[in-house]
């Protein structure tokens, strides 16, 4: 199959979201994240072809596309975290900030303190609710006191839109939490050693409408203050959160648009086949 | 309705509900159409009988306009479309209650006929004619126009609608002069000149039909710009 190769440069125009207008970096098209090249390989197995594309700051990049189309290796790349997979191989560019993560030298540790990460399942620890999000500030002495502890804590609890259901237990342990508040919790920890680059890997396929909306609220919220780039299987979830979409097929990215343009009129036939769900 | 349990069976079922969707609209078009012929004919002729016949047949255009409300309402609710889907469900959406007041306006037409018919014969004004028969095939051609999803043809028939406009000022002086040479007939000519807004209108609601075609097809909003 004959793919086309998607633009560069972001063509697309962010749209004013309901929580008001975008960064000047995003309005401007400047890259936070910038991904020249990239290929990825599991052994023999080429798992990513050729991707280019810029990623603005402060702005929703939701990716998209079929099981297995590379979209969640490609979000790994971001932060290196397929680096733990034995036999990968990487070659290409990706640079945040204009520094190449995959130079020689590069602090992989400080590299995943700048760029956090979400999984799908929730995964806190067996800990208290406190000891989740204050772990990170921990292990990497981010605080000076046991004060400056609690209000960082306390200020990820918030940001994660969490503290208001969890404030008066917060020795609790973190597994009497609800699923959704489980996903919330590992957003705060996230968020509390002050990532400049949150990476979501379907947060919220595994929880309720409910939950869901919840989530999808706060990243809303967050992207006020942080780069957010998405994989979600949830075309309309992608629809409501993001304001760039990323088609990824077969390896290929195959189409990045404004996420109004990509669910309305999208450039290119795969990516309509996809989307209205004629593929194949 | 029943919900396949497959992928490829979700796929088929959004497909036969858009080829439904499809076919209602296109019958309320079909049956605006017939109207505003059928109307032309009742005044042409000046047959209460034809008249009635149009009046008598709205209550199912009208029917048919909700049911092509409920259907886009369930596919945007059931199925949430996307791109060429989504554009067709909503220019259906928005032609619907266009076509139900084209059909509208062919009903006054049929009611200015039954008043017209109640008082002496005017002498035949060919222009309303031509007026009437312009508006109509200006109808069937947009109607063909968005079955072919051709916005090019859709576009021509945009184009057209300033004969129409033409053909009412023509029309609207002609009879304000025989108001006035002839003030006997004057009520009768006011209701000619009503039959000539109708038509008019009709011109307009063609053009709002061509341009969801051209937005069906092209994602283009093009209302207020040509």
């Amino acid at each position: 199959m004959s793919t086309p190769t998607p633009t560069i440069a972001p063509k697309f125009a962010i749209r004013e979201s309901a929580i008001g207008t975008p960064s000047p970096a995003a309005a401007t098209g400047a890259a936070k994240i910038s991904v020249r090249h990239l290929n990825f390989h599991y052994g023999r197995a080429q798992a990513l072809h050729d991707i280019s594309l810029d990623i603005p700051e402060r702005i929703v990049m939701a990716l998209i596309g079929p099981s297995g189309c590379g979209k969640s290796t490609f979000l790994r790349t971001l932060n290196r975290m397929n680096d733990v997979i034995a036999g990968t191989r990487v070659e290409g560019e990706v640079t945040i900030d204009g520094r190449d993560i995959y130079a020689a030298g590069t602090d992989v540790v400080d590299l995943r303190r700048r760029v956090g990460m979400v999984f799908q399942k929730s995964n806190p620890f067996p800990k208290s609710i406190f000891d989740n999000v204050a772990y990170g500030l921990r292990i990497n002495r981010l605080t000076a006191s046991k004060a400056e502890l609690a209000e960082r804590v306390e200020q990820a609890l918030q940001d994660a839109a969490l503290w208001s259901e969890v404030k008066d237990r917060l020795k609790a342990s973190a597994l009497s939490l609800s699923g959704g508040q489980q996903q919330r919790l590992c957003i705060a920890r996230a968020l509390a050693i002050r990532p400049e680059v949150l990476l979501m890997d379907e947060p919220a396929s595994a929880l309720d409408p409910g939950a869901t909306y919840k989530i999808e609220e706060l990243i809303f919220e967050l992207k006020k203050q942080y780069t957010i780039v998405i994989v979600t299987h949830n075309m309309q979830q992608a629809a409501r959160v993001s304001d760039v979409t990323a088609f990824f097929l077969l390896g290929k990215l195959i189409e990045v648009n404004a996420t109004e343009k990509m669910f309305t009129n999208p450039d290119e036939k795969l990516t309509e086949d996809y989307i209205t769900g004629r593929f194949g | 309705m029943a919900i396949g349990n497959n992928h490829m069976d979700l796929h088929r079922h959004l497909d036969y509900e858009l080829n439904e969707l499809r076919d209602r609209v296109l019958l309320l078009g079909g049956e605006a159409e017939r109207a505003l012929e059928r109307a032309m004919d009742a005044l042409r002729e000046r047959d209460n009988g034809i008249a009635r016949e149009v009046l008598d047949h709205d209550d199912r255009i009208d029917q048919l306009e909700v049911e092509v409300d409920r259907l886009c309402i369930d596919i945007i609710a059931l199925r949430q479309p996307a791109a060429r889907d989504l554009r067709f469900v909503i220019s259906v959406a928005k032609m619907a209650p266009v076509l139900e007041r084209i059909a509208d306006h062919a009903c006054n037409i049929a009611r200015a006929t039954v008043d017209l018919n109640a008082e002496p014969e005017l002498k035949p004004n060919a222009d309303i004619q031509r007026m009437a028969e312009h508006a109509a095939s200006m109808l069937r051609a947009a109607l063909d126009a968005f079955t072919a999803n051709d916005p090019a043809a859709a576009r021509e028939v945009i184009k057209r609608d300033t004969e129409i406009n033409d053909l009412y000022n023509q029309i609207f002086h002609n009879l304000i002069e025989m108001m006035v040479s002839e003030p006997t007939t004057a009520t009768r000519d006011a209701r000619l000149l009503f039959v000539a807004k109708h038509l008019e209108r009709i011109g307009d609601y063609v053009t709002d039909i061509c341009e969801l075609t051209v937005y069906m097809a092209e994602a283009a909003i093009i209302k207020h710009i040509h």
